[in-house]
């Protein structure tokens, strides 16, 4: 588990379309309802709908945060399209006994021999549980539920208020789903 | 005193002006200035905002509804960024030389070519001399709070200027944190009502910019450098009057860890943040190394600013823009010209950096310093030192 109590840098891997920016605005408002400092941004530029994305947030619990460059060194990353691994190198400056996270039907034992020796890993099917539970393979909201097994960065509930405001009518179904990838999710230290 | 949430600097942006309550927004959208005028085309259409919005085809006519708008004494905003604010040039010289308190926020944008809608401070310095107050802000507090001031200082009678509020482009606008909204109680009792001394009326006709023969033109010219430089004072005690108010203060030129630091950083806009950071990691190494933002960029501040470097020996000037073919820097070429005259003065490096967007790091701020330091004692260095730019 990585340590909450100080600054934590999120990375987050996606497709243009796919939500990433959302689940950064989201965490990061939940955050700061938290009383958190807290940070999101998207890698800055045109969205091209289905190109690799990234996205990234910044929580602190003490002090304001004053970085503005990117994040390169992440604490957790988080990659909502099993497409991108071998596209992308998501563990790119993932610090040592950091987390990546990520959505997979396989086995997380299948990637232990590639990412297995720097990082801890977790995983969940959220690709099943969006089509499921949304009706749709979008899966931000489902691995922000990923996310807080692994991470505990913020409490569940403080999510349902930016997840009611961002989904309105749709947003039971982002809240069950996310809760669903909670409990789904499998982490091997 | 206002409430904090965590919200899009943009829309945050939005929801400043709908406090402030303007009366005509005319706006085009451009990356990355597009959700700020969105969101208040939203606030417009749902009523929460009762002002005219304007979706004009281009930002010349923008500024030229603006203008209009302004001129007849209604409270008037727009926004634009990088290619936009050059498309509206020659109108920003119309506006501050009629003197029309238009409030225009600029999401600092590169400019093309090639396409570029990241971030840096081209479109900010092509519009250095257009007469208008400039602000530079470098988060998202900072952005809200004075836009709010900016009515303030643009309308007061002393001034009857437009202003301008600039907001790094992505690294502002784009980013959701923490902002404490104020309530519209507060702002009301902030920001006076607009009272245009002469607006067009029928019943009183008045002209508006007229012919400017060689017989009156340079006397006018004169007169409009006189006012932007006056506007200072109007500028400092409306600062003054925000913060306390709202508990929040500002100054033309902000200093961090800066008390008798022999080396000084100097930044503009969001990069001060990241700055700021650096300037801890040097400190924790025992270098007296501290760091000025400059906030007012016009009028420039030049007493707060030889004020500020009295102590030390060098400043690092740090520009994300540049003079092609002239002295680098454009921010540097101005804090050079401000000391030149000085007995006493410390040495000048400028280095650009964060060009178009690209990254400057924490690290990035001290090795700058660093280079800076290594040049201003054993000489060298090019006339455009620049930091993370491939050879």
């Amino acid at each position: 588990m990585i340590d909450i109590t100080r600054l934590v840098e999120i990375r987050w891997h996606g497709r243009g379309g796919q939500g990433a920016v959302t689940s950064t605005e989201l965490l990061a408002r939940a955050a700061i309802n938290e009383g958190k400092y807290a940070q999101s941004f998207p890698s800055f530029g045109p969205e091209r709908r289905g190109a690799p994305v990234m996205a990234f947030d910044r929580i602190d619990p003490n002090k304001p945060i004053r970085v503005r460059a990117d994040v390169t060194e992440p604490d957790v990353v988080v990659v909502l399209d099993p497409t991108l691994l071998g596209i992308v190198n998501v563990a790119s400056g993932l610090k040592d006994g950091g987390i990546l996270i990520l959505n997979t039907s396989k086995n997380i034992e299948d990637f232990e021999a590639e990412f297995g020796t720097k990082c801890q890993l977790a995983s969940v099917d959220a690709t099943r549980i969006a089509r499921e539970l949304l009706g749709v393979p979008i899966v931000n909201t489902t691995m922000l539920g990923a996310l807080l097994r692994a991470t505990e960065v913020v409490k569940m509930e403080s999510l349902v208020e930016p997840i009611e405001q961002r989904f309105e009518r749709l947003a039971e179904r982002n809240i069950n789903a996310m809760k669903r990838a909670y409990e789904e999710t499998v982490i091997k230290e | 005193m206002g409430r904090k949430v965590g919200i899009e600097v943009s829309i945050a942006i939005s929801e400043a002006v709908k406090l402030a309550n303007a009366d005509v927004v005319a706006a085009y959208p451009i990356t990355p200035q597009t959700h700020i005028v969105e969101h208040l085309a939203e606030l417009v259409a749902s009523g929460e905002l009762d002002a005219e919005y304007i979706p004009v085809e281009s930002e010349h006519s923008a500024m030229s509804a603006c203008l209009g708008a302004a001129a007849t004494g209604a409270r008037a905003f727009t926004a634009t960024a990088g290619q936009g604010l050059e498309l509206m040039h020659e109108v920003l010289y119309v506006a501050s030389s009629m003197q029309l308190p238009v409030v225009m926020v600029v999401a600092n944008r590169a400019l093309s070519a090639p396409i570029n809608v990241w971030g840096d401070h081209s479109d900010m310095m092509a519009v250095r001399d257009t007469g208008w107050v400039q602000i530079v802000v470098e988060n998202g507090q900072e952005a809200v709070d004075n836009v709010l001031c900016a009515f303030c200082i643009g309308e007061d009678k002393r001034v009857l200027l437009p202003v301008m509020v600039h907001i790094d482009g992505f690294h502002l606008t784009h980013v959701v944190e923490p902002i404490v909204l104020p309530d519209q109680a507060d702002v009301d009792d902030f920001i006076p009502p607009n009272e245009y001394p002469l607006p067009l009326d029928p019943a009183r006709p008045v002209t508006m910019g007229s012919f400017g023969p060689p017989v009156i033109y340079p006397e006018i010219k004169k007169r409009q450098d006189v006012v932007l430089r006056e506007s200072k004072e109007v500028i400092l005690e409306n600062w003054q009057r925000f913060g306390e108010a709202f508990g929040r203060y500002y100054h033309p030129v902000e200093q961090y860890r800066a008390e008798g630091a022999k080396t000084l950083l100097m930044t503009m806009g969001s990069t001060s943040e990241t700055a700021m950071d650096a300037v801890d990691r040097m400190r924790d190494q025992g270098m007296s190394v501290g760091l000025l933002k400059l906030r007012l960029w016009r009028p420039f501040p030049f007493e707060e600013l030889l004020q500020a470097v009295r102590d030390a020996d060098l400043l690092v000037v740090v520009d994300r823009a540049i003079s092609f073919g002239g002295p680098a820097g454009p921010f540097c070429s101005e804090v050079k010209a401000a000391l030149y005259n000085q007995d006493k003065k410390p040495k000048v490096m400028g280095f650009v950096a964060g060009l178009g967007g690209r990254d400057i790091p924490v690290g990035g701020f001290e090795a700058m310093v660093h280079r800076g330091m290594e040049i201003a004692e054993k000489g060298g260095g090019e006339i455009l030192e620049t930091y993370g730019v491939r050879e």
